[in-house]
């Protein structure tokens, strides 16, 4: 069988290493904010606070 | 009597290697207790389907693949199960401990990169890469949905390196890091999380991953739906089906058949030497992607992290998790990561079928 070697292959897919990690980050951070807001709006109050 | 020796001399060698490999998978899953629930059935399956004239591979086992496999079933029902067995309250204590899920998501797309030096198809490339998700059934779904070559090898890498990642993981690690680093203790603060909290999560998660990455949908729908049953609190039965039998049943289905693919001319060439050989890349890359980003972050913090944690941003849940416990504790007895790592870990569930849909919407139609 026919070996394929392309080390030029490494360096065209850098794009998409770039920007998968930056979307999968954009993401988690909204996610992360998300989970913030619901955390703050709906933590459990002390009883005196209710 | 040629009836005795007639089916015998269709044998060829590669077939005895293939049933030799089942043989392993199956002496990996009970002697060395490898995941078990996978490799066991696969094991079988691979005999059942390299036996010259077999009724197995043309008949049950391909309708199987047919009915849960190709159409991502199989994968997306086991979703379900994992859900209701993760309890996101470590993550929801500390949100930000998802950074790390996310960071260590570098491996799958450094091998994307390593991938295409060997593999020209975009499909294969990429389908090579959700190795590194460290997660089975995102490895399986996202390979089958680009209609990669290589299912049968790339599931065999994914379940076998989940397997090893207590050994793959600590040297990556040590190395990593110095012994002043992983001494670095991580108070834990009890807070304490509300049910409308642990209820809306799933829910809200869903909506947010699937808005930005669609191709994530599925994936991420079915893991929070298994959830969703866990914590809403009127479904108790139904969790402990989704967490036992359900997931059971899936696993010794999803095992059986992807043995479709691991017939012979699909499995014995050099390319499946290769995707093992990437698959231990992406594992390591996306150990030291973790390790490396929580390094980063103790440069700008105050408030100084154990850069262990960030290794357990994989998927492979709880091993994980447990080992960067235990290499805390044996460098300090009094070092107690494990409510950290386990936040972190979940969150690398998340973040890899995120991942995973990321792959889909960059390669898919």
């Amino acid at each position: 069988m026919d070996f394929y070697f392309n080390p030029a292959g490494f360096v065209s897919r850098l794009s998409n290493m770039g920007i998968g990690m930056l979307v999968i980050f954009v993401v988690i951070g909204l996610i992360i904010l998300t989970t913030m807001l619901i955390n703050w709006l709906f933590s459990d109050k002390p009883e005196n606070e209710k | 009597m040629e009836i005795l020796y007639e089916n015998l001399l269709k044998f060829q060698w590669q077939d005895i290697v293939m049933i030799l490999l089942g043989c392993l998978l199956i002496f990996l899953a009970i002697k060395k207790e490898m995941e078990p629930s996978l490799l066991l059935p696969m094991g079988l399956g691979t005999i059942l389907v390299n036996i010259p004239g077999s009724t197995a591979l043309i008949g049950p086992i391909q309708e199987l693949y047919g009915a849960g496999i190709a159409n991502e079933l199989f994968p997306l029902l086991l979703f379900i199960g994992i859900g209701a067995m993760i309890d996101f309250g470590p993550l929801l204590t500390n949100p930000k401990l998802m950074l790390f899920g996310a960071a260590a998501q570098f491996g799958i797309f450094f091998t994307l990169s390593m991938a295409s030096v060997f593999f020209p198809e975009a499909k294969d490339a990429a389908s090579i890469a959700i190795i590194g998700a460290a997660d089975g059934p995102t490895s399986i779904a996202v390979a089958n949905t680009l209609g990669s070559n290589y299912v049968g090898a790339i599931t065999v890498a994914a379940y076998s390196y989940m397997a090893l990642v207590p050994v793959i993981q600590p040297p990556v690690i040590k190395a990593l890091t110095t012994r002043k680093e992983r001494m670095i203790r991580m108070p834990y603060e009890q807070k304490s999380v509300s049910k409308t909290t642990r209820i809306m999560f799933p829910i809200i998660i869903t909506i947010v991953a699937s808005a930005i990455v669609p191709d994530a949908t599925a994936l991420i729908g079915f893991l929070m739906f298994g959830n969703l049953i866990r914590e809403c609190g009127v479904l108790d039965s139904l969790s402990e089906t989704a967490q036992n039998v359900l997931a059971n049943l899936i696993t010794i289905f999803l095992g059986i058949s992807v043995a479709f693919n691991m017939v012979a001319d699909k499995f014995l060439r050099v390319d499946t030497l290769l995707i093992m050989g990437l698959g231990l890349i992406a594992f390591i890359v996306d150990t030291a992607g973790g390790v490396l980003f929580a390094k980063l972050i103790n440069v700008f913090s105050k408030k100084k992290i154990n850069p262990m944690i960030g290794a357990a941003g994989i998927s492979a849940f709880p091993m994980s998790g447990r080992i960067v416990h235990k290499m805390g504790l044996a460098e300090d007895p009094q070092n107690h990561l494990l409510m950290h790592s386990i936040g972190v870990n979940v969150s690398g569930q998340i973040a890899s079928v995120i991942a995973g849909g990321i792959i889909l919407s960059m390669f898919g139609g």
